[in-house]
């Protein structure tokens, strides 16, 4: 079996497992469920193939779409899988991830409706994500990409009986729409000022870009809007907490790896591009760093122990966003999304086997003592909070620090936002630890929880050890070569920035430790916090109003001026004018043959007449 | 010898009593004939303009060869009207036109 042929197994199985399961093995349970786990397991094989045998070339599967636009030129859009270091490295976190979700889900969704929908839907969603990973042009990206939001928009609304759920999936589908936009209107951009839509060939020097920064940062910076939709950016964040209608599983593997990830990919494969212009690099890093701060304070506004993590992932979005815009190198926004990947997913299956053991219940202050109910999953909790909140030695730490570094030696006001965003990251992990598995029970539920089944538990226990060392040395050289781009300390700084960073950390631990000792309930209750900034409010209003009122604008000129006068008005005069006119049918024929004769002699009268 | 007046003169009454039949009578059938006579008229004149015509001091017979197209055209015209008028009595036991109303308002 040659390489290309594996490459093109590993991707397209879970699309196959996905077809079985609506297809066929609808009414068997095991069946699905096994053959979504079977498709990741392929996945995962091929993608370590791929990765160890360090596969790098482009396979052309078929010309799409070829056109001539003259005779010397033609414009093709290949599909093909892009094969390099970074879509390597990234294959190998998808892959990596996706099984040990699919595994946990098989406790997790046990009991649940819609069974084989969830699994041909998970199935669905890795196959898109491995598309975006491999792809190796612009368009067939952009085709995954619209596909990880159909597969996020049927995950998401899974429970879609439920308002809030169906809601969700419809706001996350249609705020990713916004940025697609700019993505397209980028794709076509770029393809217009250089001819040419594949990754391999992404030059900020070729064609009509030559000599032209500005149209060079119009080009990244629609792309990126991409990115501000898919990963989360601020302003098109809301949809990510609301994403947490879905199953839990499924927010893991969102958060983790399968889609919001993609983003922060996306400019990582734009890379020459972003680091060619910079000016749309400074737009990505303040976006990127107003994300990372502000999702950072509405994390300690909320309540829901899955919405505290989801603002902690845009958040910690916002890190490799900045990072991505320093243009240091595409390596420095995945290390962090590597890392991430990693503890996310650990956070995320963590809460579910929480939530699972609450009996459904997500309000934190509901939960508390749950450390000797459910060790093993308050172990595996740790190690992700810890990664998370930058404990020095722990994976977050290396790759948060290393942004940080950089953001040090480029940009200190970036440097100094996401110092603040790193002091808030263990602070808002350390108040959810508190309250939900330190002090005393809040509720019957959390005296009577008890720990989740062996099949939920495993993935965590297994996902706690790359998010401990997944930023040590070695493991860094293993899976960022020097190809990938460099991850080499920002050149000479001075000793006290690693001090900033630890007491960033012991800070924020600190002051989350004191403040939340076991309280009954929040005492830092700030609405500002809690109500997410007012954003969302904002756009329920801007949608109500704005957009609602434009609407009935339309609908108002659609009714009336439109359907009522052109349409209708139209119609109206003919049926008013054929009405006039069929007095004349007198039913007399003798009657017909004297208008006819009449006719014929006023014809011949005018024509002898009139010149 | 008559004179082309004459001629024009029984052509044109032949055509005013034609169109009359046809205005005014209630019968299918006569109004039929009556069409029939008033294109009758037509050729009458016809050939009498082609007896007195002359072009060149020669006599044109272009236009009796087209009076017998025109009789001949006018006899399939017949055989065609007729059998309307038989299946529409047929249809309606009625040929008076005052009867066949119905694409009346």
């Amino acid at each position: 079996m040659n390489i290309s042929m594996i490459a093109w197994i590993t991707l397209l199985v879970p699309l196959i497992a996905a077809a079985l399961i609506v297809l066929v093995t609808r009414t068997s349970k095991p069946l699905a469920s096994g053959l979504a786990i079977l498709s990741a397991l392929v996945a995962f094989v091929g993608a370590w193939t791929l990765f160890i045998a360090k596969t790098h070339g482009d396979f052309l599967g078929f010309n799409w779409i070829n056109v001539a636009i003259d005779l010397d030129h033609h414009f093709t859009i290949p599909l093909g899988l892009l094969i390099d270091p970074l879509s390597r490295t990234m294959l190998v976190i998808v892959a990596t991830i996706a099984p040990l979700v699919f595994i946990y889900s098989l406790g997790y969704m046990k009991e649940e409706e819609g069974y084989w929908r969830y699994f041909a839907g998970l199935a669905l969603f890795l196959f898109s994500m491995l598309g975006i990973v491999l792809a190796d042009n612009l368009v067939m990206m952009f085709i995954f990409w619209e596909l990880v939001g159909v597969s996020s928009y049927i995950l998401i609304g899974h429970y879609f009986r439920k308002n809030s759920a169906a809601d969700a999936a419809k706001q996350a589908f249609l705020v990713n729409r916004i940025g697609d936009f700019g993505f397209m209107l980028g794709i076509l951009f770029i393809w217009l000022a250089t001819g040419d839509i594949s990754f391999a060939s992404l030059n900020p020097e070729a064609g009509a870009l030559q000599g032209q920064p500005v149209m060079l940062a119009i080009g990244v910076v629609l792309i990126f809007c991409g990115t501000v939709g898919k990963s989360a950016q601020f302003p098109l964040h809301v949809w990510l907490p609301n994403s947490m209608e879905g199953p839990t599983p499924v927010s893991s593997l969102l958060h983790a790896a399968t889609m919001v990830a993609a983003g922060v990919y996306l400019l990582a494969r734009i890379f020459p591009l972003l680091a060619a212009s910079p000016q749309a690099s400074e737009i990505v890093l303040w976006i990127g760093a107003i994300t990372a701060l502000g999702a950072g304070f509405l994390a300690i506004g909320q309540d829901d122990i899955k919405g505290i993590l989801a603002y902690s992932t845009i958040s910690q979005l916002g890190y490799m966003v900045a990072g991505a815009g320093l243009a240091v190198s595409a390596a420095l926004p995945m290390f962090h999304l590597f890392t991430h990947a990693f503890f996310k997913c650990l956070l995320f299956l963590s809460a579910g086997s929480v939530i699972l053991g609450m009996h459904h219940e997500q309000d934190i202050w509901k939960m508390g003592g749950l450390k000797n109910k459910m060790p093993l999953t308050f172990l595996a909790y740790l190690a992700g909070m810890l990664a998370l909140s930058g404990c020095p030695g722990l994976s977050g730490s290396f790759s948060k620090d290393l942004i940080m570094a950089h953001a040090w030696a480029d940009h200190r006001a970036i440097f100094w936002v996401l110092v603040v965003g790193a002091a808030l990251t263990p602070f808002y992990m350390a108040r959810q630890a508190s309250v939900v598995f330190l002090g005393s029970p809040r509720s019957d539920h959390a005296k009577h929880a008890h720990e989740s089944p062996m099949v939920m538990v495993l993935p965590l226990l297994l996902l706690a050890i790359p998010s401990i060392a997944a930023g040590w040395g070695f493991v860094k050289n293993i899976f960022f070569p020097e190809a990938l781009g460099s991850l080499e300390e920002a050149g000479h700084l001075p000793w006290f920035v690693e001090w900033i960073f630890i007491s960033a950390f012991v800070v924020g631990i600190a002051l989350a430790f004191a403040i939340y000792r076991n309280p009954a309930k929040d005492p830092l209750r700030i609405p500002l916090l809690a109500n997410r900034f007012y954003i969302d409010a904002f756009y329920d209003w801007a949608v109500a109003t704005i957009q609602g009122g434009f609407a009935r604008l339309c609908s108002f000129i659609d009714r009336w001026f439109i359907n009522g006068i052109l349409v209708q008005g139209s119609a109206t005069a003919i049926w008013f004018l054929g009405f006039c006119l069929r007095f004349l049918q007198v039913g007399n024929i003798q009657a017909y043959a004297f208008f006819f004769g009449a006719g014929v002699i006023a014809l011949i009268y005018v024509l002898l007449t009139v010149h | 010898m008559p004179t082309l007046a004459n001629y024009l003169l029984a052509s044109g009454i032949l055509f005013a009593i034609g169109l009359g039949g046809v205005m005014l009578r209630r019968s299918i059938i006569v109004i039929f004939m009556s069409l029939e006579m008033m294109l009758s008229a037509a050729n009458l004149s016809l050939v009498a303009f082609s007896r007195y015509g002359l072009v060149n001091g020669h006599q044109n017979f272009n236009a009796q060869i087209l009076v017998f197209f025109i009789i001949t055209v006018a006899a399939a015209e017949v055989a065609v009207g007729l059998a309307i008028i038989v299946s529409l009595y047929r249809a309606r036991q009625t040929t008076h036109v005052e009867d066949l109303d119905t694409l009346k308002f």
